[in-house]
């Protein structure tokens, strides 16, 4: 049995998930389609309902505000393109950041494609963006700024109270990419100056295939849908609402506020752990912020030796080299490069990713591995 | 609830696709993206359930691009082709399910000129008015339904697309309604672009597909990660597209029994109701799919018929899902010339593979219990 270290790639749904899904799709339970006018439609409409409040409560967030996508790659590619086409009389730039997912990424060179001027702001060293370089890049004619709150392969955690708080009184509308840090970290939208942001069901443990934006009311935020149709989810996202995967996400969301501050602890225990561990070997570095960091997320860089044989040698650990989304490009990590490491410690950097059901038990047998693994391939290219 | 006789709406999961999610529903699975060995095992999950989903429509898997749902892939394929371009004419049925028209009048918005094809009194397209319209020249597009939600009148695809073609236009069918319901061959149809939906058929809901002629060029919707071969990004709804492929293999398998079988329940019905005076059936003249009646009685107002069987525990509908509750006559119904009145008196009941005679034989009575005691309190709304 591998040892699954890749939980910012995906999770493993919770079976309490599960069983809440299992409810909702056969002729026993609530799968008639919510837009039903029928009883059994009705039945199923108060479960989408209640999933909705659910996943407002994590971000403390009012129900209304969550529209229910596919997944976070919708929602990003809503969030962007709908401001930026509802917006677009307004102004045609946008600020975003080097190291954004590639769903944020390809949606702004998209809209660049259609005539929008993109400012891509660089990180830090330690991978943050900092405020500052986010008011440096404003202009009058900026309609959105969109930066994540943690990045997939550092886990750094960008202060997205100060990017918000310095675009109040700017109309630029500011979208936050919250896929990997929704139920890691405590999020609260009442509290932040944030018109939109992104939520995946399946890093925290819920199902794949179903997300949600957030939309803020007030002040309101405007969007052209990607998707037309019959004006499910206000007009905002047409389609035939996937009951199952929406009580799933409620379910998983509705976990992850229970578990979140034991959790947060235990995991930050595990990454200290494995960080403590593997900084013996010699020469390698951690990319990312040594503080500002997820709980379950740890990036390094291994010096003198290739990246891929790496990963294949520690074959027994399903780790990745960077975001699953980009794997089978075999490219070193975009991410690292804007950190400025070279090619050999872009390339040859691992990220580990812990999460609900790791042990310490597979931390201690990761770091032997890695370790050994390392020394002998490193012993071979000197 | 008693009786489910509102399939066209959603069907329940065939518990044959739903053993097949499970696997993927519990313990440890990759992003089928990762390169590690719970990724690859996801992967091919995903392509094993491709080439079930393409077998079903005689289409090639790599024609296949998953999507988050038929509405979905609808709007990739009326976007994605009218994308590339700031302007353009596009031909849009006007039976066409919101899925389709809701794309269509966006493209207008942004400049395109969209004009719909009407239809004849049996709920069909008239390949001699499409002709007419084509004419006028530069047509980019034309997306056409196979099967109508609310009537279940099947077109002739296979004939107006060929017109189309002749006339330099791309043809998008939305077939969401028609497969697993009848035999579907993408090839034989002969267009470029077809969307399905997993949910009509048995599987789960949150998962289409758009089949593509891979010479057609496609603006995506979504973007980031390049998956399904750049035209669609997000990590896929693994389980769910798993569904869908078992739910498409039991429909090859089972189309003809299920064919059989709802067509006799459906006949059923509509021979129960024969006696009502001033039953209208709509699409009667026209082929069908075999489990659909929509209709209409004398002086009744759909919704409140649709709550007056619900009652029973007898769930139908009035029309499509998406425009339950509100109010609206049906657009499907006006598009074929029949009055306002008589278009929100409609009701539908469509029959799914897990219903039985008594069923149909329930419907049909209540239907004439509601008739007879009730009928008389409510105002006669136009005959």
């Amino acid at each position: 049995m591998a040892i699954y270290l890749d939980y910012a790639a995906t999770t493993p749904m919770d079976p309490k998930v599960a069983e809440r899904m299992a409810t909702c799709l056969t002729l026993d339970g609530l799968f008639a389609n919510p837009a039903s006018a029928h009883a059994p439609g009705r039945q199923a409409r108060a479960a989408v309902e209640q999933a909705r409040s659910q996943v407002a409560a994590l971000v403390n967030a009012k129900p209304q505000e969550i529209v229910f996508t596919s997944g976070a790659t919708e929602a990003d590619n809503l969030a962007i393109k709908g401001v930026a086409h509802f917006e677009r009389a307004r102004g045609k730039h946008i600020v975003t950041s080097r190291i954004e997912h590639k769903a944020v990424l390809d949606a702004c060179k998209q809209l660049e494609r259609e005539g929008f001027e993109v400012t891509w702001l660089k990180p830090d060293a330690d991978g943050l963006i900092q405020p500052e370089s986010v008011r440096a890049a404003l202009r009058p004619d900026t309609v959105l700024v969109s930066i994540m709150q943690a990045n997939n392969e550092l886990g750094t955690v960008n202060d997205i109270a100060a990017i918000g708080r310095l675009l109040k009184g700017h109309g630029a509308r500011f979208h936050v990419d919250a896929a990997q840090s929704a139920g890691k970290l405590p999020i609260d939208l009442a509290r932040l100056d944030v018109g939109l942001m992104s939520f995946a069901a399946h890093k925290v443990y819920g199902p794949k295939g179903i997300g949600a934006l957030y939309v803020r009311r007030e002040p309101r935020v405007n969007l052209e849908p990607l998707i037309h149709g019959g004006g499910h989810e206000q007009g905002m996202r047409s389609g035939t609402l996937a009951t199952h995967q929406i009580v799933g996400m409620g379910e998983a969301f509705r976990l992850a506020l229970e578990h979140m501050p034991e959790e947060a602890l235990r995991l930050t225990a595990l990454r200290e752990r494995l960080w403590q561990g593997l900084k013996r070997i010699e020469g390698v570095l951690l990319n990312g912020h040594p503080s500002q960091h997820l709980p379950g997320i740890l990036n390094l860089s291994f010096p003198g030796v290739e990246g891929e044989s790496l990963l294949y040698a520690c074959d027994k650990l399903a780790v990745s080299s960077g975001s699953a989304c980009n794997s089978a490009s075999q490219e070193p990590s975009y991410v690292l490069r804007a950190l400025g490491r070279d090619d050999q410690l872009a390339g040859a950097s691992l990220r580990f990713s812990l999460g609900r059901y790791t042990t310490e038990a597979e931390v201690d047998e990761a770091v032997e591995i890695v370790t050994r693994e390392y020394r002998r391939l490193a012993a071979l290219a000197a | 609830m008693d009786i489910y006789l509102d399939h066209n709406a959603t069907a329940p999961l065939d518990p044959r696709a739903l053993a097949a999610m499970q696997p993927w529903l519990i313990g440890v699975h990759g992003n089928p993206t990762s390169v590690h060995r719970y990724g690859r095992a996801a992967h091919e999950a995903l392509e094993a359930a491709r080439a079930q989903v393409a077998a079903l429509v005689h289409a090639q898997p790599a024609q296949l691009v998953f999507t988050g749902g038929g509405t979905e892939a609808d709007n990739l394929a009326l976007k994605g082709v009218c994308g590339g371009a700031p302007s353009g004419r596009v031909l849009v049925g006007a039976m066409e399910h919101s899925a389709v028209l809701g794309p269509a009048a966006a493209l207008a918005k942004r400049g395109w000129e969209v004009e719909y094809l009407p239809a004849d009194a049996a709920g069909c397209y008239d390949a001699a008015t499409l002709g007419r319209q084509l004419a006028g020249g530069g047509v980019r597009l034309v997306s056409l339904m196979l099967a109508n939600n609310e009537t279940g009148a099947i077109q002739d695809v296979k004939a107006l697309a060929a017109l189309a073609h002749g006339a330099g236009a791309l043809v998008h069918c939305d077939a969401v309604q028609a497969v697993g319901k009848l035999p579907v061959d993408f090839g034989a149809l002969g267009v470029d672009l077809m969307t399905l939906s997993a949910h009509k058929l048995g599987g789960p809901r949150g998962v289409g597909a758009l089949v593509m002629d891979r010479r057609v060029s496609l603006t995506p919707l979504v973007d980031g990660g390049g998956q399904e071969q750049g035209l669609r990004g997000g990590t896929e709804n693994l389980a769910g597209i798993v569904g869908f492929g078992k739910a498409a293999e039991l429909a090859q398998a089972e189309l003809e029994d299920r064919m059989a079988h709802t067509r006799r329940l459906r006949d059923q019905l509509e021979a129960g109701l024969a006696d009502v005076p001033g039953l209208k059936i709509f699409a009667a003249e026209s082929e069908r799919l075999s489990n659909t009646s929509q209709f209409a009685l004398p002086g009744m107002d759909g919704e409140w018929l649709v709550m007056e069987m619900d009652k029973r525990g007898i769930a139908v509908s009035s029309g499509s899902a998406c425009h339950s509750g509100s109010g609206e006559p049906s657009h499907v119904l006006l598009a074929m010339g029949q009055p306002p009145e008589i278009a929100k008196g409609a009701l539908r009941v469509s029959f799914g593979a897990g219903n039985t005679e008594s069923d149909a034989r329930a419907a049909a009575q209540a239907l004439k219990e509601i008739v007879a005691t009730l009928g008389k309190r409510v105002a006669a709304v136009g005959w």
